[in-house]
């Protein structure tokens, strides 16, 4: 058991650089094998949270754009929908990876007042800012059509009201068609939220480099697979970890669901019951 | 291909690319696509099969097949489905050549696991040693569309058995009342009812299945992603056809290959979803 925690304190922040530099390599142990698992969760966990925390507003603008009686605004968020809807999340990885490796190498300074900041144009090559990018562009195109779909379904009554109160622009949206646009659209959006958890696994396999085997879950488990010949250890193991954060989505969304149907009276509330929706992207 | 090609180093502009586009690997690279949609047409009924039997043991009355479905139909929606991809073909593999062990070399006393090592004796190996060059890509392919099948099957399952649920419960009752068996009632009534509650998440499921195709590369099969980053990538003096890094090209191609695709099948899709909603008791059926 000592060792275990030993191979803890080793691996368990391997994945973004601490701890022991050399993956095991012989007699591979079902702690390694959890602990190494469990440390590239990080990066699984890192992506999906913050495309799903930026998307959550260029979705909405993409909604509202899409809705637009003006071309100028609908036109562009429904192409950009449509690209990143319609084409697979994989090949965007490859595409977009490739289409960086082009750019020249350039650094800008940026001065933030107390430090100054190199942004170089290389990190779009990294996995933790391209790979984010296009993971933050994907989730954006999918939950804007959830988004717009529900805008759609905002029942006129509830405008017409706005109107007699005398609720324009800024207040009226924030006010009235947001809450309402959210809690219709949250049971797609929770999950999209779980798919997007789970398209994080595919970062590694693309283009994206795994630096000094800096990697996810699914890339140790891969590594462990490869290792050991035996696949019916590491990936189960990434399953039993991928469930645990599903439930949490789910316990966490369905919190805030509950939120956005406070005001209904009891009978019209709807719980997030995980069986009964649509779970397809 | 052309004659002018026999020397592609004195040739220029567009005759160089058309002896470019027309070399034996450009035709392997056109033939993936072919790859693709026969993916798409083997794995679409497979996993609709899987998908079948996978709703129908939810509602099975005995309960242990009952649990094996709801866990099948379960299972999908906790954990990525990459990791079955990577899963299923080399435990499928294994499991294979461990039965095949067991009977064709009953003699072989040595475990198979040995440390890290999975041993099968020669005879049990799957394919062969001496099967030709085509017989492993056959095997290959074969166990991804099982994969396929077996991933898309639990989604199918998924849309099958909320298909089934939402058939009236009174249309049940009737039969019943009528004196139908349990499987009457589900051969003459729940099926041939459960299609149009059924449509639009295998519609849905479809477009995923398109999405879902370039995972083949992860199983080692040589799709159109292996080709475009074997085509792509730079090719120095020593090539036949030296060019700079033009795999984001080879990518844009692919880009444009789905997206096409998905458009295409939205339209289909939309026309069959507005010709079954003909005289359907349903918002669509009415406003047409």
């Amino acid at each position: 058991m000592s060792s275990c925690f030993q191979t803890l304190s080793d691996y368990g922040l391997r994945s973004i650089g601490y701890g022991e530099r050399l993956l095991p390599k012989a007699d591979i142990t079902l702690c390694e094998q959890f602990v190494l698992i469990g440390s590239g969760m990080i990066w699984n966990i890192y992506f999906a949270l913050l495309a799903l925390l930026l998307g959550f507003f260029f979705a909405t603008v993409l909604a509202l754009g899409k809705n637009s009686n003006l071309s100028l605004f609908s036109a562009p968020c429904r192409l950009f929908i449509f690209i990143f809807r319609g084409s697979p999340l994989f090949i965007q990885f490859f595409f977009a990876y490739d289409l960086f490796v082009l750019l020249p190498r350039l650094g800008f300074d940026i001065d933030l007042g107390f430090l100054v900041v190199t942004v170089e144009t290389r990190w779009l090559t990294k996995a933790w800012l391209g790979a984010l990018i296009v993971l933050f562009f994907n989730t954006s195109a999918y939950a804007g059509e959830i988004f717009y779909g529900a805008l759609r379904a905002v029942p006129s009554q509830d405008l017409e009201s706005a109107d007699a109160f005398g609720f324009t622009g800024i207040k009226k949206f924030r006010r009235i068609i947001w809450p309402t646009m959210l809690r219709l659209a949250w049971p797609s959006y929770t999950n999209e939220a779980i798919f997007m958890f789970h398209a994080t696994t595919l970062v590694f396999f693309t283009g994206f480099p795994a630096w000094q085997q800096k990697g996810d879950a699914i890339y140790y488990a891969s590594y462990f697979a490869d290792k050991t010949f035996n696949p019916f250890v590491p990936y189960p193991i990434v399953g039993f970890y991928f469930i645990l954060l599903t439930l949490l989505i789910i316990g966490l969304f369905g919190l805030i669901n509950r939120r956005l149907n406070k005001h209904l009276p009891t009978n019209e509330r709807k719980r997030l019951r995980f069986n009964k929706y649509n779970l397809i992207r | 291909m052309f004659s002018y090609c026999v020397d592609p180093k004195t040739i220029e502009g567009l005759m160089w690319l058309s002896c470019y586009v027309t070399t034996a690997k450009h035709m392997s690279f056109y033939f993936s696509f072919l790859v693709v949609m026969g993916l798409l047409s083997l794995a679409a009924p497979l996993a609709m099969a899987f998908g079948f039997a996978g709703a129908t043991a939810s509602r099975s009355s005995f309960k242990i097949i009952r649990s094996l479905g709801k866990w099948y139909l379960a299972m999908i929606r906790g954990i990525p489905d990459i990791v079955f991809f990577l899963f299923i073909p080399i435990a499928l593999d294994q499991a294979f050549e461990y039965l095949r062990h067991k009977v064709l070399c009953s003699d072989v006393t040595e475990p198979i696991r040995q440390g890290n090592d999975f041993v099968v004796c020669a005879a049990a190996k799957l394919p062969l040693n001496t099967a030709s060059e085509w017989v492993h890509d056959i095997y290959g392919f074969s166990l991804a569309l099982l994969a396929f099948g077996f991933v898309f099957g639990a989604f199918a399952g998924n849309v099958l058995s909320g298909a089934m649920a939402a058939v009236p419960k009174s249309q049940i009752e009737t039969g019943e009342a009528y004196g139908f068996s349990q499987s009457q009632i589900f051969r003459r009534i729940l099926i041939p009812q459960m299609w149009i509650y059924a449509l639009p998440g295998l519609s849905n499921l479809w477009m995923i299945l398109i999405k879902a195709t370039p995972l083949l590369f992860l199983l080692g099969i040589e799709d159109i992603v292996y080709w475009a980053k074997e085509l792509g990538g730079i090719k120095t003096g020593v090539y036949e056809y030296p060019h700079p890094d033009w795999r984001a090209w080879y990518f844009g191609v692919l880009m444009i290959f789905y997206l096409s695709l998905t458009y295409l099948s939205q339209s289909v899709l939309d026309k069959i979803s507005t010709r079954l909603s003909q005289g359907q008791a349903t918002m669509a059926g009415k406003a047409g």
